[in-house]
């Protein structure tokens, strides 16, 4: 998105040479489409969750139930990001670095998720660990409970979630090439080194951004977990189940209400997401 | 020998990179590896360093076979093309790098790095990163992050491709004069035979994968062994038949090479010594370079370049003129024959050098 960004200053002035009414035309569609479909339907979250003043607000938010979707959702969304980092970095490193049988199917499953309904996704852990799932017998002898509970919950966040890292890392390090991390090996650094102190300082700001990315829609998630969850409020309901749940029952200012933690919480991550692009600008390329 | 490699071979999938390489080197040898791109010269170095590993042959380091050494156990300063600087760190973080993780003492790191920057001529650029150098800053700090772990061995891969034309011819001057100071064998990969002749004291020409001829600068230009070093070294001109040249009748039937040098060429009216063993040429096109002219003379269907002197008549595009070619290389079966022209009463005068 970035590039996009940079792609675009480097063309408007040839743009500026247009037709006055294509310009006009065009950026009345770009803010008209904002207006309808982004601002005007999140203001009315806002005016609907504060409509009935700030006691009911907080009332609703501090409810039980609200509290311990609110939980789960963090939990969710810290485990999603753990695991994109791990997987992002290990993958990353792998299709770039090395050259190993079955690269070329790993580039391509690493994007299935995003190509895949989420609600494909939960069935498939459904069909994998739930009661039907070939896995069940395993897990019941154990004494693992996965699906209607919360690890089925953060697994299929982490699957919704898994290319982010990878997707960003992994053209930061072919563009890099491995010329740096030769000399560090001909030296007599070892992987650790060459990681921390040759690769690392350059996909720092690439691995924030998409860790950022990552929790924004682990946080948002709502189909493949809506599967897995089985809804039982208090024990397996995210935040986005719990505004469902609410709004079901008509109970809709109180869905607004916590709806309103969830944007506000995007806002702030589009914040972050601005800030951490502006300071990579600054220390630019080195 | 201090660096031998004995018949190594080395494919990329169906690619030879290699094909049975061998050649040696002194110790304190400053050596060029000669090719044109896709010769496998990278490669050649790369496997003495470790980062690639020969499929066949043996490398063999101050009388020890490296097959079994990693890369950083052979005592190897490599200065890679870009010169693959640390871009986050700074030049003193740079050129302590490979101390550090041999756990040098911090104070003699310091004195390393320093005693290095102060050789480099960049002592006050310590706190620098490498985004903030010029070419030539950069090529100089990649020269000493190299040297900084006391390699027995430099390794050099196009050191000069990246730098522009100006602060190359310096940086040439500059690193044989570092590295004949301190003594350190060295190979370097390039494609420019001038850059080669300038700075190396041997050079090894590959060709295809394959070693064709090694030798001082001198033997090379003077007694190439193969067709493609008589093409490669030298602005040699190629004609497709030695004997269509007056003078040549009786060599090798076949392709040959005919350096300027080996060609004079004489204005119309201008006295001709041996009137039998010239021919006639057009001038096609006059370049002047300082203390001559460089001349390419269209002789029957070949355009020779010649050196004119400027003492001479003076010339112009389209003038007639009479050209005495002295010898050429005649390629018989891949090898180079030094060939004189028969009509010449001192014919086998030979190549005289004034070195």
């Amino acid at each position: 998105m970035r590039k996009l960004k940079a792609h675009k200053a480097s063309h408007v002035r040839a743009y500026r040479e247009e037709n006055p009414y294509i310009r006009r035309f065009l950026i009345i569609v770009s803010l008209l489409f904002t207006l309808i479909l982004l601002v005007l339907p999140l203001l009315s979250v806002l005016v609907q969750a504060f409509g009935s003043g700030f006691a009911l607000f907080w009332k609703a938010v501090t409810n039980i139930f609200t509290i311990k979707a609110l939980y789960l959702t963090g939990l969710c969304v810290t485990f999603a990001v753990i695991g994109n980092v791990l997987f992002g970095l290990s993958a990353a490193w792998a299709l770039t670095r090395y050259r190993f049988k079955g690269q070329g199917i790993l580039v391509t499953l690493i994007d299935l998720p995003f190509a895949i309904s989420p609600i494909i996704a939960g069935l498939i852990f459904i069909l994998t660990y739930g009661r039907l799932g070939w896995a069940h017998p395993f897990l019941d002898e154990h004494n693992i409970k996965i699906v209607f509970a919360i690890p089925g919950l953060i697994m299929a966040t982490i699957f919704v979630t898994i290319p982010f890292v990878a997707r960003e890392i992994i053209p930061v390090l072919t563009a890099r090439g491995t010329d740096e991390e030769q000399a560090a090996v001909l030296m007599g650094a070892g992987f650790f080194r060459v990681f921390f102190q040759v690769t690392f300082p350059h996909i720092r700001w690439a691995l924030l951004y998409s860790v950022i990315l990552c929790a924004a829609r682990a946080m948002g998630e709502f189909g493949a977990v809506s599967v897995v969850s089985g809804h039982l409020r208090g024990k397996t309901n995210t935040l986005p189940l719990h505004i469902e749940i609410l709004y079901n029952e008509h109970h809709y200012r109180e869905a607004f209400a916590v709806s309103a933690i969830l944007v506000i919480a995007s806002v702030l991550i589009l914040t972050a997401r601005s800030l951490v692009e502006r300071l990579a600008k600054k220390e630019g390329p080195q | 020998m201090f660096v031998e490699l004995k018949k190594i071979s080395k494919k990329f999938g169906n690619f030879e990179a290699s094909k049975q390489v061998s050649f040696a080197l002194p110790k304190g040898a400053l050596a060029a590896l000669l090719g044109p791109s896709g010769s496998g010269k990278t490669t050649i170095l790369r496997m003495i360093a470790g980062l690639e590993t020969p499929d066949a042959g043996e490398i063999i380091i101050d009388g020890q076979s490296v097959k079994d050494l990693p890369p950083s156990q052979r005592g190897i300063g490599f200065v890679f093309q870009n010169y693959a600087l640390f871009r986050y760190m700074t030049v003193f973080d740079n050129i302590a790098f490979g101390l550090k993780t041999q756990k040098t003492p911090k104070s003699k790191i310091k004195e390393r790095v320093f005693e290095l920057l102060s050789l480099i001529g960049l002592d006050d650029l310590a706190k620098r990163y490498p985004a903030q150098l010029s070419g030539g800053q950069k090529q100089r700090v990649a020269f000493a992050r190299a040297l900084a772990p006391w390699p027995r061995i430099l390794l050099l891969d196009e050191p000069f491709a990246a730098i522009d034309a100006k602060v190359r011819r310096e940086l040439r001057a500059w690193l044989r004069r570092m590295i004949s100071r301190l003594k350190i064998t060295s190979v370097f990969v390039t494609h420019d035979q001038s850059e080669a002749i300038e700075v190396a004291d041997r050079i090894i020409v590959t060709n295809e994968g394959r070693v064709e001829q090694t030798g001082s600068p001198i033997e090379l230009y003077r007694s190439p062994a193969t067709s493609f070093v008589a093409r490669f070294i030298g602005e040699s001109t190629v004609v497709s038949d030695c004997r269509a040249l007056v003078g040549f009748e009786n060599a090798p039937e076949g392709e040959g090479a005919v350096r300027p040098e080996f060609v004079s060429v004489y204005a119309q009216g201008e006295a001709v010594q041996f009137e039998n063993s010239v021919q006639d040429g057009e001038i096609e096109s006059l370049a002047f370079r300082g203390d001559a002219l460089e001349v390419s003379v269209k002789v029957g269907a070949y355009s020779l370049g010649a050196n004119y002197s400027l003492e001479k008549p003076p010339l112009a595009v389209g003038d007639q003129v009479k050209v005495l070619i002295y010898r050429l290389y005649a390629f018989e079966s891949g090898r180079a024959v030094l060939i004189s022209n028969n009509r010449l009463a001192n014919g086998g005068a030979g190549y005289n050098f004034a070195i």
